[in-house]
């Protein structure tokens, strides 16, 4: 059968699966809108929350990236699973303990004020808001380059689907629908890994796979650093970024994973406290699966690609080097005109430019796997963009109706009018999310590292001082939000966008890069709090007890 | 009595994080950062040992670290319910 209805089939089969999903598990009240009526086995929720938090950049890019940057990928690694260990050891169960439906309402009741409220939703919205655009943008990439519809079209199918199953299912639908996304993606994700590990090394387990032997009896790793040092590129295991910030955006993207809404209310939805500890557990080994499989694409692909194209004749390319030639993310530049491609570390004599997401997409065409898994790849990408959207717009959603509606505008709306504003505020949300996807601003890169630095800013000092410091008030927490997050955006927008002056790498304060700031940010964020809490009143009596409840476990978690 | 056992729950637990939270902290800060180059000079299997660590050893560690904490957190909530 040919590629192409191979797509149409199994595509089409994960859309059936998703609607049908949604159909079944439509909500009934802002319980089951919000928080899936707090009835989420911890095992799926850990798989809803895996699918949630894994992309489409982790799925089509992130291998690609690591792939290219060698070492310095370890940022992405180990900062985007830490994160989990923070949020199941100091937010999850106190959350879920406190057993409301979003973060604000945490900040708001937590810190007896609708400022502080009002601040949460504010960064809730710019956090989600920047991710969202850049999923929709993903679901369209992917769309166009799969089922040969243009990106916009693309983006208009994925803005249907999940329109149609956020909408009736709230949390619930997206929460069951995310569980077969994540079995669908990661699926996807392993099947190409593992013929790969196979093929190069024998062994059938890629994070083995790359630390073993090829069939010329040198170890993989010492292979490739050793292809890179005749090509000129610097050394695979070892980095060019400085410690100092490796340090700080590994620090930041821990701590911003922790901060980010669409992350945390995911347990909110369970039944109890120790099934938030529990799914906390299994989303991180859920994620890991992936997580440790994408080094090692990153290596086979690596050397497979160097020892296809390196020094080879052109016209010996094979079939999938002219395809991707011809969607320009592959480029060849015979400078010295002797038609054999050299790719090499020096940019004046290189002649072969590589777009990084062709690493995993292409990965099963170069090793000449079969027409179907290249098919289950497309759904798996497309599974990893439309579960992260739906959680980023449920989020959305819910600081509307819930935050900004019933706590703050209108207090005496009955359960049914929240419902309808929910799903109102999910439509607009989800229309103006494809209006980013399809114009998309240039800042979306940009932005998205910004939501990490904001979410680790803002949320984190907040919520875990909350829980873990019983003198922290509302004149702290408040001052503390502010300031973390304006001077993250300063920092960002004078080193990303030229503003307040501008400035290059090496103006840099102490070489810190804008993303390894969040971390900064987030330090300034805590010791404003914690002296400004010092020099005012004590929070009162009530708050002081809703703190101790938080840390006991409740009479009803058996 | 209660809040007596509440405080021995608490304080328990903060031992707990304290301990766990050294070790994400080793394993991802110290070993995969740090002390990298330092680690990179011993082999691992096929691997230099820091760059294992910052891209394999450091995740599973986590993971394990927080079935450690639910395995203690579960023992300490029967404690303060007995």
């Amino acid at each position: 059968m040919s590629l192409q209805i191979w797509i149409w089939i199994i595509v089409g089969l994960t859309f059936a699966l998703y609607i049908g999903i949604a159909i079944w598990s439509k909500a009934g009240s802002t319980n089951e809108f919000y928080i899936a009526g707090k009835g989420v086995n911890p095992i799926a929720n850990g798989m809803a929350t895996a699918a949630d938090w894994m992309s489409a950049a982790s799925f089509i890019s992130m291998a690609g990236i690591i792939s290219f940057i060698g070492y310095d990928g370890s940022v992405y690694l180990m900062g985007w699973t830490g994160g989990y260990v923070l949020l199941a050891l100091l937010l999850a169960p106190y959350l879920r303990k406190f057993g409301k439906f979003t973060v604000p309402d945490f900040i708001g009741d937590r810190y007896y004020s609708n400022v502080a409220r009002t601040v949460a939703v504010f960064c809730a919205l710019i956090v989600s808001f920047t991710y969202i655009a850049g999923q929709m943008r993903g679901v369209g990439i992917v769309f166009s380059r799969y089922l040969e519809v243009d990106i916009n079209s693309g983006v208009f199918i994925g803005m249907g689907i999940v329109l149609f199953y956020a909408i009736l299912g709230g949390m619930k639908g997206i929460t069951y629908t995310q569980v077969a996304q994540y079995c669908v993606l990661i699926f996807a994700f392993m099947v190409p890994a593992i013929f790969i590990s196979i093929q190069m090394t024998g062994n059938p387990i890629p994070q083995l796979g790359f630390g073993s032997q090829s069939a010329d009896g040198v170890y993989l790793l010492d292979k490739l650093n050793g292809l890179h040092e005749e090509l000129g590129f610097s050394e695979y295991t070892s980095g060019s970024k400085s410690t100092l910030d490796v340090f700080l955006i590994t620090a930041a993207l821990m701590i911003g994973t922790a901060g980010l809404p669409h992350v945390i209310v995911r347990f909110f939805t369970v039944k109890k406290v120790s099934d938030a500890r529990k799914s906390a557990g299994w989303a991180l080994l859920f994620i890991a699966i992936l997580y440790t499989t994408a080094p090692a694409i990153a290596v086979f692909a690596r050397t497979n690609l160097i020892e296809t194209v390196s020094e080879k004749e052109y016209s010996t390319m094979p079939y999938w080097f002219k395809k991707w030639e011809d969607t320009g993310l592959l480029t060849y530049d015979d400078k010295n005109d002797d038609n054999i491609i050299q790719y090499l570390g020096d940019e004046q004599l290189n002649e072969l430019t590589i777009d990084k997401d062709i690493m995993v997409l292409a990965n099963p065409e170069i090793a000449q796997l079969p027409n179907w898994v290249i098919a289950l790849l497309a759904a798996g990408a497309i599974a990893a963009a439309l579960s992260t959207a739906a959680g980023l717009l449920l989020v959305i959603s819910s600081s509307i109706s819930h935050d900004l509606i019933k706590r703050m505008v209108k207090p005496d709306i009955s359960d049914k009018g929240e419902l309808i504003a929910a799903r109102i505020s999910a439509f607009f949300a989800v229309l103006l999310a494809g209006y980013f996807g399809i114009n998309p601003p240039d800042f979306v890169a940009a932005t998205v590292a910004l939501a990490f630095g904001l979410a680790a800013a803002s949320f984190f000092p907040a919520i875990v001082l909350g829980i873990f410091y019983k003198k922290m008030n509302k004149e702290g927490a408040i001052s503390g939000m502010l300031i973390g997050i304006l001077s993250m955006l300063f920092y960002m927008t004078k080193f990303k966008f030229g503003w307040f002056g501008g400035g290059g790498t090496q103006d840099w304060w102490f070489g810190i890069s804008p993303e390894g700031f969040g971390t900064i940010a987030m330090l300034i964020n805590l010791i404003v709090s914690i002296t400004v809490s010092n020099f005012t009143s004590q929070p009162p009596e009530k708050i002081i007890k809703l703190v101790e409840n938080i840390r006991l476990p409740s009479d009803d978690d058996h | 009595m209660k809040n007596n056992k509440a405080d021995i729950y608490w304080k328990k637990n903060l031992k707990y994080l304290t301990i766990l939270l050294s070790i994400w902290f080793t394993v991802s800060f110290g070993f995969g950062v740090i002390l990298v180059d330092q680690l990179n000079e011993f082999q691992f299997f096929g691997f230099k040992l820091g760059f294992w660590f910052a891209q394999q050893g450091s995740i599973y560690t986590f993971v394990i670290l927080i079935f450690i904490y639910i395995f203690l957190m579960n023992r300490l909530d029967k404690f303060y319910r007995s």
